[in-house]
C-alpha cells in the first residue's frame, strides 16, 4: 500500500508539472486553435536562461523571475512576428511553423548551452522526504510552486478585468472589437502567458530530469496526453488531466508496463481519447460551422 | 504531343538515373544515392496523406520503422529473401496505418498530428520493449547481410542494391502517380479542399481518408524495408521523433501535392544535413527550422511550385510556348 501511495504522491508531482504544460497548451489552443508543439522547447531555452543566471551569481528566485519575464517576452515576440499572419492559416502551414520553432530553439539551445546533461539546482534543499516518506523535498516544493502557479492563473483570468477581455478576445474576436477590447494584443499576451507558465515547468522539471536539449519531449507529450483527456477547450480540464495522467503514468509504470513503455502510455491515452471521448472528460464537443 | 514527350523524358531521366551512377558514383556514394532514393518513397508515402489529402503526419518515421524491421526479422530470423520481405513488409505497414489511422482521421487534422506526433515519440519504446526482444534484438537492434547481385550478374552487391532500389522506388512513383491521377487521387484532393461537397458527392470521407492513411503507411515502410536493406542494421534509436520530422521536412522543402517533390524533398535531407554538420551539431537542426518557418510564408508549394513556375522560361519550354 505504501508503493502505491508513493506512486500516487510522485504522479501528483510529475501531473503538477504536466498540468502547467498542458495548460499553456490549452490557453493557445482556445485562443487560435493551434497547438504550440514548441511549447516544451521554449520551456526548454528558458530552463538554460536560468542556469545561465544562476551560475553568473543570481540568487535562485531573482533568476526565477527573470526567465519567467524572459520567457514572456519571447512569447510575445513569437505570437507577434510568426503566429499572427498565421491567424487563419490552413493546419499545415501553423503545424509547419511550430515544427520549425521546435528545431530552431532545439538547435539553438545545443549551439550555445552544448548537449551534455546539465544538472539543475532545486530550491528546496536537499535533505530527507517530507509528509511520511511519500514526498521528496523537491516534489513537495514543485507541487506546491505549480499549484500556486495555477491557481493565480485561475484568479487573473477571473477576478481581473484584463483576464477578462483575454477571455472576451479568445471567445469572440469579433465582438471583443467591436467594444473597444484589443484583441491582437491580447492574443500575443496570452502566449507571453502561456511561454511563462512553461517555464516555471521547466524549472520545475529539470532538477528532475537534469536538463538538455530534448529534455521536454516526454514531457510535451504527457502534456498533450493530459490535456486531451481534460478536455482541449476546458483549462480547468486540462489541469485535471495533467494530474491524471501524472498519477496513471506513474502507477501504470510501476505496475502494468514497466518504466521502460511510460512514454507509450501517453499514445494509448491519446488514442483512448479520441476514439473513446474526443471531447475529453470536461471538454465540450466542438461544432464548425459549414 | 507534349504528354508523350514528358513520358519519354521521364524513361530517359530513369535510365540515366540508374546508369549513371552505376558507371560513375564510388561505393559510399552510391549508398548515399541509395538512402535518397529511400527517402524519397518514405517522403512520397508522407505526401499522399498530407499533401493530397490535407492529413498532417507527423509521425511516418513509425511506418518506416516498421518496414524496416519486418524485413530485418523476416531476414534474420526467417531467412526470408530480402525482395520477398518488401510485399510482406508492405502488407504489415498498410494494416498498421489502417488501425492508426482509424481513430485519429476522424477527428480534425490537428488530432491526427498529435496522436502521430505521439507516435513517433513512442516507437523507440516499444521497439526496445523486451517482450519483443528475441525478435527486435532489443536495443542493440538487427545486422542483417547485403544482399549479392542475382543470376551472377557482374556488379558490386552496392551497385546491386542501388539498382534494385531504384527499381522500387520507380515502381512505387508509378503507381503513386497513377493513383492521385485517377477518380481516388481525385477524391483525396476533394476531400482536403472541400469536405462538405465531398462528402455532398457521395464520398465516404472517413474510410477515403483512413484508407489513403494506408496507402501511405504502405509507401513509407517499403521504403523503410528499402533502407534497411541499404544500411544492413536496424536499431531502435535511428527512429524516433528526428526521423519522422526529417520526413516532414522533406514534404515540406519538396512540396505538398506533387510527385516529383518528394525527390527535391529527399535530396534535401540527404545532402544539406551532411554539409552543415560540418560547421555544428546544432547547424542541420537550425537550417530545418529556418527554412521550415521561410518555406512556410515564403512558398508554400515548396521546390516543385518553384519548379513549376519557372518551367514555360526554360530554353527548352519556350518554343512550343
Amino acid at each position: 500500500m505504501d508503493g502505491v501511495l508513493h506512486q500516487v504522491f510522485s504522479g501528483i508531482a510529475s501531473g503538477g508539472i504536466y498540468a502547467s504544460i498542458a495548460l499553456a497548451l490549452v490557453m493557445i489552443f482556445t485562443a487560435t486553435h493551434h497547438v504550440n508543439f514548441a511549447q516544451g522547447e521554449m520551456a526548454m531555452f528558458s530552463t538554460y536562461i536560468a542556469l545561465t543566471l544562476i551560475e553568473a551569481g543570481v540568487p535562485y528566485w531573482g533568476a526565477f523571475v527573470i526567465t519567467i519575464v524572459f520567457a514572456m517576452v519571447v512569447g510575445t515576440i513569437v505570437q507577434k512576428i510568426l503566429m499572427e499572419p498565421l491567424m487563419n492559416a490552413p493546419v499545415l502551414a501553423s503545424v509547419g511553423v511550430f515544427i520549425g520553432l521546435l528545431f530552431i530553439f532545439n538547435s539553438v539551445a545545443g549551439w550555445i548551452f552544448t548537449y551534455t546533461l546539465k544538472p539543475f539546482p532545486t530550491p528546496f534543499g536537499e535533505g530527507g522526504p517530507l509528509l511520511g516518506g511519500f514526498f521528496s523535498r523537491h516534489e513537495l516544493g514543485s507541487t506546491a510552486i505549480t499549484v500556486v502557479v495555477l491557481f493565480s492563473v485561475w484568479a487573473f483570468f477571473r477576478f481581473t478585468s484584463l483576464g477578462l477581455a483575454m477571455r472576451a478576445a479568445a471567445f469572440n474576436p469579433v465582438s471583443s472589437r467591436l467594444v473597444g477590447v484589443p484583441v491582437a494584443t491580447m492574443l500575443a499576451l496570452g502566449w507571453g502567458l502561456a511561454s511563462g507558465i512553461g517555464a516555471i515547468a521547466g524549472m520545475m522539471v529539470a532538477p528532475i530530469v537534469f536538463l538538455d536539449p530534448n529534455m521536454m519531449g516526454g514531457v510535451l507529450l504527457y502534456a498533450f496526453a493530459g490535456a486531451l483527456l481534460g478536455g482541449i477547450t476546458n483549462p480547468l480540464g486540462a489541469v485535471l488531466g495533467g494530474f491524471l495522467v501524472g498519477i496513471i503514468e506513474n502507477l501504470g509504470g510501476a505496475y502494468i508496463v514497466g518504466t521502460e513503455l511510460k512514454l507509450s502510455l501517453a499514445l494509448i491515452i491519446i488514442v483512448a481519447v479520441l476514439t473513446l471521448k474526443p471531447a475529453g472528460l470536461f471538454g465540450k464537443v466542438l461544432a464548425s460551422r459549414v | 504531343m507534349k504528354n508523350t514527350m514528358s513520358r519519354t523524358g521521364i524513361i530517359i531521366s530513369c535510365i540515366l538515373m540508374a546508369a549513371v551512377p552505376y558507371f560513375f558514383a564510388s561505393g559510399y556514394q552510391l549508398f548515399q544515392l541509395t538512402l535518397v532514393v529511400t527517402y524519397a518513397v518514405a517522403i512520397l508515402g508522407l505526401n499522399l496523406v498530407t499533401g493530397y489529402n490535407g492529413q498532417v503526419s507527423l509521425g511516418h518515421g513509425a511506418f518506416y520503422a516498421v518496414g524496416a524491421y519486418t524485413t530485418a526479422i523476416l531476414m534474420d530470423k526467417f531467412n526470408v529473401p530480402y525482395w520477398a520481405t518488401l510485399p510482406i513488409s508492405a502488407a504489415v505497414c498498410a494494416g498498421f496505418g489502417f488501425l492508426i489511422g482509424l481513430p485519429a482521421l476522424r477527428l480534425g487534422g490537428l488530432y491526427l498530428a498529435l496522436t502521430t506526433f505521439a507516435l513517433a515519440v513512442a516507437v523507440p519504446q516499444l521497439l526496445k520493449y523486451r517482450l519483443f526482444e528475441d525478435y527486435t534484438g532489443g536495443v542493440q537492434g538487427i545486422v542483417i547481410l547485403k544482399p549479392d547481385p542475382p543470376f551472377g550478374l557482374p556488379m558490386t552487391g552496392d551497385q546491386w542494391v542501388f539498382l534494385f532500389t531504384l527499381l522500387v522506388g520507380i515502381v512505387c512513383f508509378v503507381l503513386s502517380a497513377n493513383l492521385v491521377k485517377g477518380r481516388i487521387g481525385r477524391a483525396m484532393m476533394a476531400i482536403r479542399d472541400q469536405p462538405l461537397a465531398a462528402e455532398a458527392m457521395g464520398i465516404d470521407i472517413a474510410m477515403l481518408k483512413t484508407r489513403t492513411f494506408a496507402v501511405s503507411a504502405l509507401m513509407t515502410g517499403i521504403a523503410g524495408s528499402l533502407g534497411a536493406i541499404a544500411v544492413q542494421f536496424v536499431a531502435p534509436d535511428a527512429f524516433g521523433v528526428p526521423l519522422s520530422l526529417t520526413f516532414f521536412v522533406g514534404f515540406v522543402v519538396g512540396g505538398g501535392a506533387s510527385i516529383v517533390g518528394p525527390i527535391f524533398g529527399a535530396i534535401f535531407v540527404e545532402f544539406i544535413p551532411n554539409i552543415a554538420d560540418e560547421i555544428s551539431k546544432a547547424a542541420p537542426g537550425a537550417v530545418y527550422g529556418v527554412l521550415l518557418i521561410a518555406l512556410m510564408f515564403l512558398a508554400p508549394g515548396g521546390c516543385a511550385s518553384l519548379v513549376r513556375k519557372a518551367a514555360p522560361y526554360m530554353p527548352w519550354n519556350r518554343k512550343t510556348g
